[in-house]
């Protein structure tokens, strides 16, 4: 993108091991662009979707998020549940049209200083090639970014995403192991229905619209659009509000994903 | 859990709702110190100039910088800064919360200030010694992460923590010399002690060493006493030929599984102390070792000493130093072989001389009788001609010395002749006999005549056989030529290495080890006996190579450190934990699913099922909180708004809350 961009990311890093090695990186004074904000969390694992959407939807470029290397982790499993996290958050980056390389999952361990160093300016460049976040210029983008955050804090969204590992590492309350891929497609279907319906939602919280038109604005078949008008007014979370002409209009009654 | 916790709301409402509902006393009063660390910080980052902005912060009142915010001047600034600004929340914006953050909660506490109140911002290792070429920048950042620091402060909470019990009863996993004294020192002090040691029998390392050190040779005199005094101490209980295979629970009551034998046994303790010693690096195909006999290692010599296992006619002995060590394999220096080499290097010098001249002695008798003289020794070859000029000026001088030293008792009868005598060679790269003893038997070393030839990483030596003999061919610096020396045997002195059950116990604890595979503790000079993780320590060779000082020293270090929370009884728990939100919970227990520690569990209760957090047991990672389907459980001072707060400040310059 242009000259002299400097991306600005924010970076979430556990208190065990990334955050450490970003110390010993320090202390080692291995150099890094001055491009990363550091948040430091217990462990990556207490990274909710919605923080990390909620950090791109303020501007941040990138987020990277460090945790300790699988099997590692200061609180034996919280890693794997941070890997899910952020690949359903790709995922619903991805929806918002914006790019999935903008979140970054990096293992950095305490001894690693300089590997800190490298991932670092390694996803600076990364970030710079991909150019600034767009969200601030486009609404579009906004709205979409907003109902990405609504499906990250849907119900059947976080169930999936928070009992994928249990479901396809240890077992279910069957006793038995789900392949990983049946439950990948699963969270995929689930992350593109929970945008799409709040993405209406959100276009019909003031204003009455009619499938046809919503389906105009998000740029979605309108068959779609019925199905998912259909499935929300069946959950009371939308209700009829009218005619324009042949086509009966909705609105919502509630907004986000809970 | 704290009450105020139950009454506010789990989500956490915007700031100024908060703000409303505890009244006009909890507006934030934030006082910022920033640190200059000298020139650590002060060097790269333009802190005066950090400050002013600071100043400019909403809630911010007071705002200064200190030549070093950790030293007692700095210290009493920020005690003086609760006082005299009426701080109810302070940020310090220094080093990392991970060595110092302990320090300055304490000064704020005994400021009255709750230390949960206390924000850390790291400028130092996250800012000034990673942008040191480019000080604009690196204000820049100091002064986001200060806001973002700023942000956080503003929405903390007083939190009080939790007391938990201590069982009175240590296990120390490794029975050698480190772990035996830890284990006598806690159990002199009267607590219980498990001693695990995977070998048959105590002692460890140091069963193998001929004799500890020069003059207080036989390690029968010394360890052995330790060994009984640990066998026969009603405090201890040995599991020997034991394992640990499982480890859980935290400071205070872990649960550790040992496997005996194949028999498990669980041992509740309050404290583990870590004491599985090292190995010797095994020098595979390098300087002839397994390739020709009497090539040994120092371990390996030790044994010979030993058991008086030596080859015959011992007379040229070739030590060659830092093999795999110092950049060769390992990267660090193992600290202890130059000394043993030296102590090894005196030990066969004395023995060989003494050998040569009662041989000498008896073939002057048999040439007398026989009037024939044989040469005293039949493998005495060297054949480094130039040598015999240097003897000339030898045997001149020590005829001088040794008139000097004929007074001495315990001096030899007569001074051996050059080809009479032990002609050890040390080939290093650089001695470092250290600290006081260590240099007076380098001393000794070369009064005795031991070479001391030194080597470069480029033009190490060569180990090749030749008529049977072991030659070593060697670089001369200061000739810059290749030179070759015939040895009976070459001695190679190897590291010691991080022993192959550290990655084991490194999982089974979940304790961190460093680049070079031995256990990294928790500062390397503030808390070297400790790991971060609380109630764990750590002693002897499984930190770093140390010798038997050194291992035993740490050894009581530890124990002393273990005694703390044994002695006092209970430990306070950090306020980190989980708490649900009763009316948003539906009971689906996704949370229960993920909680590595079984802390959150569903239970009935009148208002139907319902999530239940177990506070001593939560470690406060926040998992439940950030797969919660319904977003009800709060997570105390990692809240969802401080933690974006945080971020969004960091970002932006704007320090208002989240909105969502």
């Amino acid at each position: 993108m242009s000259e002299g961009f400097q991306p600005r990311i924010l970076a979430f890093l556990c208190n065990w091991c990334s955050y450490a090695g970003a110390d010993l990186c320090g202390v080692s004074r291995y150099q890094y662009p001055p491009t990363i904000r550091i948040v430091r969390v217990m462990c990556s694992t207490r990274l909710d979707p919605v923080h990390l959407l909620e950090v791109i939807r303020a501007g941040a470029d990138g987020v990277l998020v460090g945790g300790c290397h699988p099997g590692d982790c200061h609180y034996i499993s919280g890693n794997y549940y941070t890997e899910n996290k952020v690949h359903a958050t790709q995922r619903l980056l991805e929806r918002a049209g914006l790019e999935r390389k903008r979140l970054r999952l990096e293992w950095v361990s305490a001894s690693e200083g300089e590997r800190f160093s490298k991932v670092v300016t390694e996803f600076t460049n990364e970030v710079t090639a991909l150019g600034p976040n767009p969200v601030s210029k486009s609404e579009e983008i906004q709205a979409a970014l907003q109902a990405a955050i609504d499906a990250a804090s849907s119900q059947r969204l976080r169930t999936l995403v928070g009992r994928e590992y249990m479901i396809t590492e240890v077992a279910d309350v069957y006793g038995k192991k789900m392949p990983k891929e049946a439950i990948e497609l699963a969270i995929d279907q689930a992350a593109e229905d929970e945008f799409y319906r709040n993405r209406i939602i959100r276009r019909i919280l003031t204003e009455p619209k009619s499938v046809k038109q919503i389906a105009q604005e998000i740029k979605v078949p309108s068959d779609k659009v019925l199905q998912y008008i259909i499935s929300l007014r069946g959950e009371n979370r939308i209700g009829d509000a009218g005619h324009a002409g042949m086509s009966p209009l909705y609105i919502a009654l509630q907004a986000g994903g809970e | 859990m704290p009450e105020e916790q139950n009454g506010q709301a789990p989500q956490g409402p915007p700031a100024e709702s908060v703000e409303g509902q505890k009244g006009e006393s909890d507006v934030p009063r934030i006082g910022v110190f920033v640190c200059h660390c000298g020139t650590n910080i002060g060097g790269y980052v333009d802190v005066p100039t950090v400050v002013e902005y600071v100043k400019t912060i909403p809630n911010v009142v007071h705002a200064e910088h200190n030549r070093y915010t950790c030293a007692d001047d700095g210290l009493r600034a920020i005690k003086d800064g609760i006082e005299n600004y009426k701080l109810n929340r302070v940020v310090v914006a220094s080093c990392t919360p991970r060595t110092h953050a302990p320090l300055f909660q304490s000064v704020c506490e005994s400021a009255g200030l709750n230390k949960y109140l206390f924000t850390f911002v790291n400028i130092r290792e996250h800012c000034s010694w990673v942008h040191m070429n480019d000080k604009e920048a690196a204000t820049a950042k100091a002064k986001d992460l200060i806001r973002a620091g700023v942000a956080r402060a503003g929405l903390l909470q007083p939190q009080k923590e939790q007391r938990i019990p201590v069982i009175p009863v240590a296990v120390i996993i490794g029975g050698g010399i480190s772990g035996m004294t830890a284990a006598l020192s806690l159990a002199n002090q009267g607590f219980p002690v498990h001693l695990v040691e995977k070998e048959a029998e105590l002692g460890g390392f140091i069963r193998n060493l001929s004799n500890l050190w020069m003059e207080s040779g036989d390690p029968k005199t010394s360890v052995e006493p330790t060994i009984k005094k640990v066998l026969e101490h009603p405090k201890i209980t040995t599991h020997l030929g034991s394992t640990v295979k499982l480890v859980d629970g935290h400071i205070g009551s872990f649960r550790i599984t040992v496997d005996k034998g194949g028999k498990d046994e669980v041992v509740e303790a309050g404290v583990i102390i870590v004491a599985i010693g090292a190995e010797e690096f095994i020098p595979e195909s390098m300087y002839g070792y397994e390739q020709f006999d009497n090539v040994v290692t120092l371990a390996e010599l030790e044994i010979l000493t030993k058991t008086d296992a030596f080859p015959k006619n011992l007379k040229d002995v070739a030590f060659i130093q830092c093999v795999g060590a110092r950049g060769q394999v390992q990267s660090y220096c193992s600290r202890i072989c130059c000394n043993v080499a030296l102590k090894n290097a005196i030990y066969l010098s004395d023995r060989i001389n003494e050998a040569l001249i009662k041989k000498g002695a008896e073939a002057a008798k048999d040439a007398l009788q026989a009037q024939e003289g044989q040469g005293a020794h039949p493998s005495v070859r060297i054949d480094v001609s130039k040598e015999t000029v240097a003897d000339e000026l030898i045997k001149r001088r020590r005829s001088r010395r040794d008139r000097d030293k004929a007074t001495e008792p315990g001096a030899p009868p007569s001074a051996p002749s050059a080809d009479q005598r032990a002609n050890i060679t040390i080939f290093n790269r650089t001695v470092n006999a250290y600290g006081v003893h260590h240099e007076v038997y380098y001393n000794r070393a070369r009064e005795k005549r031991i070479k001391f030839v030194k080597y470069d990483l480029e033009n190490p030596p060569r180990v090749t056989s030749e008529e049977g003999r072991l030659v070593v061919h060697y670089y001369q610096q200061s000739l810059g030529e290749w030179r070759a020396l015939k040895v009976d045997m070459v001695i190679l002195a190897t590291p010691l290495v991080a022993a192959g059950s550290t990655e084991q116990i490194s999982k089974v604890l979940k304790v961190p080890r460093g680049r070079d595979g031995f256990f990294l503790e928790a500062h390397v000079k503030l808390r070297p006996v400790e790991f971060a993780t609380e109630g764990i320590y750590l002693c002897g060779t499984c930190r770093a190579p140390a010798d038997i000082t050194e291992s035993v020293l740490q050894a009581n270090a530890a124990a002393s450190r273990a005694a703390i929370p044994l002695k006092r009884g209970y430990v306070q728990v950090e306020a980190l934990t989980s708490n649900v939100d009763a009316e948003k919970c539906v009971g689906c227990g996704t949370c229960e699913c993920v909680c590595p520690y079984g802390a959150i569990e569903v239970k009935q209760t009148p208002q139907g099922f319902k999530a239940q957090v177990n506070v001593a047991a939560c470690k406060g990672c926040g998992c439940c909180a950030s797969v919660c389907p319904q977003r009800a459980i709060f997570m105390t001072h990692y809240s969802d708004q401080q933690i974006l707060s945080e971020a969004l400040a960091a970002l932006m310059d704007t320090c208002q809350g989240v909105s969502q």
